[in-house]
């Protein structure tokens, strides 16, 4: 069980900047996922934190205590690989005994807790088998198990579902979880699914381009993103961004896109730039005659209860999730309605967020939490 | 014609092909087998068999060409022979009968002693550099990597006949020549860039996830690569192993030169004997077969690891 902070962490593999100055806290017994797409830091983060990776500058805490150049081994930190990295001259219970038997722990303890942590995984029928011929499922466990064995301060898992198939990525993810709540270790996942990540984190961490944009529980992720990267990266169908005209104070309520006004909360900063962003999420917006903004109907997908409509309008082109109880056609000239307390208003060139009534009490979703 | 259809693949022979190369493999086997074959049963022949045409493919097996290769004899005349007294042991009574007595050992023993020392150290010393070199440009970056492993593979680049001189002469002045550790040094050296090129694809194939595994669950770099990298190259070390012996065993023209008495392995040997009472092929052959042994048993013993080894890396798991 343990708290890791990290202090402005920076990685360079020669030019490429791969983490930048990144600084956050991940708590004692969270489940915290770090999230964005390939190549955004993610990886090299977790694997500095388990000192696969020395960091170019910054520092790295581990209860309180500076790890930052102590070697993998002396951290006590228990790592999943994303390809289970299982030793395959081992069998299931060498494998998940392993750690144990490094630290040269009495044999009879090593047995009784090599045994429970397998019944914990549903895999008990199976130690002595070799690695070889299990399910990708199985392996996983096997992973997890050898992780779990050394009751080590912290777990830290890169994209260990990666590698199964999409059914059985569901069923772990839930396994992952279950298995979170009962043991209840610091956890640190690496995803790029966001859908992984919001059906298990406790806390988020968006990176992008070796940036921590945001970090936050799911539910403030979603709603109230950063940036505009947190917006299009979270949810899916992604956000959709219309062009507004800028210029707004402090206090305005309401955004002209088109020649047409949509209010939106009220902002509590100003935007001085001449273009603004607009951002609604697809569940957001109503079809509705009268509404601020007009467009054609561009496309139709049928999704059992819901239906995604595409509409092309002069600001840009939006997807809309409507009930199936709309109807509307192809080509069709259909007005749209927006619920504004939901909406963000984006800065064209920095793309953070610009401080209003939605964000306020949430402690601002100025990321660097 | 055929009722039932079966789902053919592409790239499964079908029965004929099948049996077509089944067929061809045998025929093979036969051709590359009967040179072998022919050297086992001539050092069993007599002298007069051996050389016997149409050549004897059914004779009566002899012992002599084993007591020939191992011993040195004299020629004596029946009278003094007989002076002897009866044979006092089996190989007396073979050599008797070709009216000669044993004078001595031979220097056979030694020589095939020698091959053994020299072969097996050298194997063993260019794998073990190789797998901690091979490791090194596998995992580490290496300034000028690309350049040393093309620097390494240089040694093999010209023939042994170029560098003897050479090496004749740093060995006079070294006080290593004609010693078994400067031959098992020179064989070193040139398996050494092999058993590098070599381990270096096996041990590229090895994810490096099994190391920082290893290294996260509490070992340090060197136990990781004992207990974690070792045990999954093995395929690749012995297969290498036997082309580094293979190619120390039977190495001719560097041993020619470079030893005379002392450090002389059984290549250069087994011809001598030809020299020292006229053509005993069945020597020769007995000479022969016993130089194939080591490695025949030590092919046989790794197959499994060398037919694994060589289609390695050949498709991703």
């Amino acid at each position: 069980m343990a708290e890791i902070r990290i202090e402005n962490l920076h990685k360079a593999f020669g030019d490429f900047v791969a983490v930048r100055d990144s600084a956050f806290t991940i708590r004692d017994g969270e489940f915290f996922v770090m999230l964005g797409p390939s190549g955004c830091g993610k990886t090299t983060t977790l694997r500095m934190i388990a000192g696969l990776e020395m960091p170019s500058a910054g520092k790295i805490f581990l209860d309180g205590e500076d790890v930052t150049f102590n070697r993998g081994s002396e951290r006590d930190i228990a790592f999943v690989f994303q390809l289970f990295a299982l030793y395959p001259h081992m069998n299931v219970r060498k494998n998940i005994s392993f750690p144990l038997r490094i630290q040269r722990l009495p044999r009879r303890e090593i047995r009784e807790r090599t045994e429970e942590v397998a019944k914990l995984l549903r895999i008990d029928h199976l130690l002595n088998r070799p690695v070889g011929g299990l399910s990708s499922g199985d392996r996983q466990r096997v992973a997890l198990g050898r992780a779990i064995v050394r009751r080590a301060k912290a777990f830290l898992m890169d994209e260990p579902l990666g590698a199964l198939d999409a059914e059985f990525r569901e069923l772990m993810c839930e396994e992952l979880r279950l298995l979170h709540n009962r043991i209840g270790a610091t956890t640190v996942y690496v995803t790029h699914d966001q859908i992984e990540a919001m059906s298990m984190a406790d806390r988020i961490c968006v990176m992008d381009q070796g940036e921590v944009l945001q970090v936050g529980p799911p539910m403030e992720v979603y709603e109230r993103p950063a940036t505009r990267f947190v917006a299009g990266f979270i949810g899916s169908p992604a956000m959709n961004f219309l062009r507004a005209k800028g210029g707004l104070e402090a206090g305005a309520s309401g955004v002209e896109v088109n020649g047409g006004r949509i209010a939106v909360p009220r902002l509590q900063e100003a935007l001085d730039h001449a273009d603004a962003v607009l951002g609604v999420r697809p569940e957001h917006i109503r079809i509705a005659g009268d509404g601020p903004l007009r467009g054609r109907v561009f496309g139709v997908e049928y999704m059992g209860t819901r239906q995604l409509v595409t509409v092309d309008t002069d600001a840009g082109r939006l997807k809309i999730r409507a009930p199936n109880t709309v109807r509307v056609d192809y080509g069709e000239t259909v007005g749209l309605d927006f619920e504004t307390e939901r909406l963000v208003v984006f800065h064209p060139e920095s793309d953070r967020a610009v401080m209003s009534e939605l964000y306020a009490g949430a402690g601002a979703g100025g990321g660097h939490a | 014609m055929s009722a039932k259809s079966t789902a053919h693949s592409v790239v499964e022979a079908s029965s004929g092909g099948k049996w077509l190369a089944g067929g061809l493999v045998v025929v093979y086997a036969l051709v590359t087998m009967i040179p072998l074959v022919w050297i086992f049963l001539t050092g069993f022949k007599s002298p007069p068999d051996s050389i016997s045409y149409p050549p004897k493919v059914f004779f009566e097996p002899s012992m002599e060409g084993y007591v020939n290769l191992f011993t040195t004899r004299t020629r004596q005349t029946s009278e003094y022979i007989e002076s002897l007294g009866p044979p006092e042991t089996w190989y007396d009574e073979i050599v008797r009968k070709r009216n000669m007595v044993i004078a001595g050992p031979s220097k056979f023993a030694d020589r095939y002693l020698n091959s053994i020392v020299i072969g097996f150290g050298s194997t063993f010393l260019a794998v073990f550099l190789g797998t901690l070199a091979a490791y090194g440009f596998s995992r580490f970056k290496v300034p000028l990597k690309d350049d040393l492993l093309f620097f390494i593979l240089s040694t093999r680049m010209m023939p042994p006949i170029a560098v003897a001189i050479p090496i004749y002469l740093m060995y006079r002045t070294l006080g290593l020549s004609d010693t078994a550790l400067g031959m098992i040094l020179l064989y070193t050296a040139v398996n050494i860039s092999l058993a590098v090129w070599l381990l270096k694809g096996f041990i590229d194939e090895i994810p490096r996830e099994y190391e920082e595994a290893a290294v996260v669950d509490g070992y340090s770099r060197l136990q990781a690569f004992w207990k974690v990298v070792l045990p999954q190259a093995r395929t690749g070390i012995a297969a290498t192993a036997i082309f580094c012996l293979i190619f120390a065993w039977n190495e001719y023209a560097f041993v020619l030169l470079l030893t005379s008495g002392e450090a002389q392995t059984a290549p250069p040997y087994i011809p001598l004997i030809i020299g020292e009472g006229g053509l005993d092929w069945p020597a020769v052959a007995a000479g022969t077969t016993l130089f194939l042994l080591p490695i025949v048993f030590f092919t046989v013993v790794l197959r499994n690891q060398l037919l694994r080894g060589i289609t390695f890396g050949a498709v991703r798991k």
